[in-house]
């Protein structure tokens, strides 16, 4: 029997599973261990020791510039874009109640991806400076995640959506969108071209402190909400007919729960790019670790997307010499092959 | 589908459609030439630019559209009886992908140019993606579901497109020529190039046109073929060799044109039927018309600049893939 401890109020009630929690306070150590590794490689190295002793605040002046001005950013970034697509992917499987559904296969991130390239190719001056403010992205982003959202979702719409209609339509529309990146990316300036097309694949190459000022409180808020619906996603996973007679309005709480997802893939992709196959390893990962009881599976799951889009980074850049690989090309090189060995297993049982 | 009487003429009418197309597609585009131009060029060449450009830029252009989609089509058909799966296609399944990532490579890392062997190489992208996707497929008792099959298509795709964006990030000075060769285009090709393809394209064809025995029987599922004495192993070897040949050889022309394999034998087996000797030369026939009015209809939507075909079939077919989609999930 699992030690379960329960947390209840009038608005709110949440059984914390001790053995998930042992699991996440462990994960957490590994995230902050992943993220001073990652602070101290690069084109020169500096200890661990060394890097801690400039978080705390005395270190050398040099290497504190290179770490909190150069490595910091983007590697927050980076953090803060893995935990919002692990968990977007986590929301996403949950209530399509299928463990292969992604942000990426359905088709979300490659709209959110479009409306990012139509943003930079209309508001971009002959200098290539952005003729508005950069916090304008993530809701551009967003306003491409949910416009794709509510066509795939409306289109394999007859009767209620099933899994096997919103991932064929998400494929077919996914399709169409990156057609249209191709036409927005063909029209515009050729730098232009290269600088989307680096963001495409996912890269959290340019990031800045402006950038990691507007993601970290975006995700915190986003993933806070999204702990607080958890038991609404529990019970989406029993499917309609019981959710129905627990009392919850299914398609309603199913078209929040969308949207939640939709702001959470919008906000990651607008600064890291579509970074891909991280929601749908990370959720995995997490569900074998912990079960799939969402109020423990949803941290987990973010601390291991965290995990996963750092160390991406960090291998891309560092691993190359001068050139710097998008991280989206490591997690699809390793996430393509994990997501067939998924379906393989599912279609030999 | 229509009575068997009428099967040849719609061939025809088919075959008819797809020479206006050719037609038009030589007469019509930025330069502005009409029909009486058009027929000066080829009877009496008096090496005037709007000649020129009819002979030397357009008519390349229409035969490529016309063979590449042809092929696309026929390699589609061929997928979706062998896998016994509507949504398979060259390019849901990765092999356009695969394909275009060795072209890539090889543009990028070996700096080859020479256009045999960037055939060769697109040939060879095509069989590794191929032989994965056919792999995965035949796991499990009567292969994998039509979901499955998919997203491991896609999940190959991607990957294979996000390391060729990678090896463009890369090497950023051949991002826009690559660009718009990876997008689809049947533009800028001259007839040498062509012609280097052509023999595999029509070895593909020649053997498809002796397969349609083999494949009627193996779109009746593989149980019964079998027992009708086919040999399941042997045709599935030389479909997919006969994919490879198609799809490898339309990539190394044309770039990794999508949805034409997806959609084109749908729409031919509503007109005709499933009996793979009238499904298969229609296909054909609709393929080539498809590409040929897309690459038509791109020369005009943003001009004077062109948008890439394979964009362009990409917004005509993603309506029908969606329609067929609902249509076909709506039991389950």
């Amino acid at each position: 029997m699992k030690k379960l401890l329960s947390l209840q109020s009038k608005y709110f009630s949440q059984l914390l599973d001790l053995g998930a929690l042992k699991k996440l306070s462990i994960l957490i150590l590994i995230v902050a261990f992943t993220f001073t590794l990652s602070l101290s490689i690069g084109d020169s190295f500096i200890s661990p020791l060394k890097v801690i002793s400039i978080l705390v605040g005395n270190g050398p002046a040099f290497d504190t510039l290179v770490v909190q001005e150069f490595r910091m950013p983007r590697i927050i970034v980076a953090l803060f874009a893995g935990m919002g697509l692990a968990v977007a992917g986590a929301i996403l499987q949950g209530i399509i109640r299928n463990p292969l559904a992604s942000p990426d296969v359905i088709g979300i991130s490659t709209g959110a991806g479009a409306t990012v390239v139509a943003f930079l190719a209309i508001f971009s001056d002959a200098n290539s400076s952005l003729t508005v403010s950069v916090e304008w992205l993530p809701v551009a982003a967003f306003i491409g995640a949910l416009i794709t959202a509510l066509l795939v979702y409306s289109l394999s719409w007859t009767d209620g959506v099933t899994a096997t209609r919103l991932v064929m339509i998400g494929v077919g529309i996914s399709a169409f969108m990156q057609a249209v990146s191709t036409v927005l990316m063909l029209i515009g300036p050729i730098y232009q071209a290269s600088k989307a097309n680096v963001w495409i694949t996912g890269s959290v190459n340019s990031a800045t402190w402006q950038q990691a000022k507007i993601v970290i409180p975006v995700i915190t808020c986003l993933f806070i909400i999204t702990l607080l619906v958890t038991r609404h996603l529990n019970l989406q996973q029993f499917g309609d007919d019981v959710a129905t007679s627990l009392g919850q309005g299914v398609q309603k709480m199913r078209f929040a729960l969308l949207l939640l997802c939709t702001a959470l893939v919008g906000c990651a992709v607008s600064f890291a790019g579509t970074i891909g196959f991280v929601g749908l390893m990370a959720p995995h990962i997490a569900r074998r670790l912990v079960g799939s009881s969402f109020g423990s599976l949803i941290p987990v799951a973010a601390c291991i997307g965290g995990i996963l889009v750092v160390l991406a980074d960090t291998i891309c850049r560092s691993l190359f010499g001068s050139v710097e690989v998008p991280a989206g090309v490591f997690t699809a090189a390793i996430g393509a092959p994990y997501f067939i060995y998924l379906l393989i297993k599912m279609q030999k049982r | 589908m229509i009575s068997n009487v009428l099967k040849t003429p719609l061939l025809f009418f088919g075959f008819i459609i797809m020479i206006i197309g050719i037609v038009l597609s030589v007469t019509y585009g930025y330069a502005n030439t009409n029909l009486h131009t058009t027929w000066e060029a080829f009877f009496h060449f008096n090496n005037s630019n709007e000649h020129l450009i009819i002979l030397e830029h357009r008519l390349p252009r229409a035969l490529i559209a016309t063979f590449v989609g042809a092929s696309l089509a026929i390699a589609g058909a061929l997928l979706q009886t062998m896998t016994r799966n509507p949504l398979a296609s060259p390019g849901i399944l990765g092999i356009n992908a695969g394909a275009g990532l060795f072209v890539v490579l090889a543009m990028s890392i070996l700096q080859i140019t020479n256009l045999l062997s960037f055939t060769f190489i697109s040939f060879l992208g095509a069989a590794v993606s191929a032989l994965c996707i056919l792999a995965i497929s035949s796991i499990g008792h009567g292969g994998m579901t039509p979901l499955n099959l998919t997203l491991a298509g896609t999940a190959l795709g991607a990957m294979f497109y996000s390391i060729t964006q990678g090896i463009l990030v890369i090497n950023e000075a051949q991002l826009d020529e690559v660009l718009f060769w990876l997008a689809g285009s049947v533009q800028g090709r001259d007839l040498h190039m062509l012609w280097i393809v052509l023999p595999f394209l029509l070895v593909g064809w020649l053997v498809t046109a002796f397969m349609v025995k083999q494949l009627n029987l193996l779109s009746l599922g593989e149980d019964v073929a079998k027992g009708l004495g086919l040999n399941i192993i042997r045709t599935k070897f030389i479909i997919v060799l006969i994919v490879v040949l198609l799809a490898g050889g339309s990539v190394a022309i044309a770039g990794p044109i999508g949805f034409i394999g997806l959609i084109i034998p749908h729409i031919a087996r509503k007109m005709i039927g499933t009996e793979h000797q009238w499904f298969i030369p229609l296909s054909a026939i609709l393929g080539a018309i498809l590409l040929l009015f897309a690459d038509i209809g791109a020369r005009y939507i943003i001009m004077p600049q062109e948008v890439p075909v394979g964009v362009m079939t990409a917004f005509i077919g993603t309506p029908i893939f969606v329609f067929i989609a609902r249509k076909g999930f709506k039991k389950g």
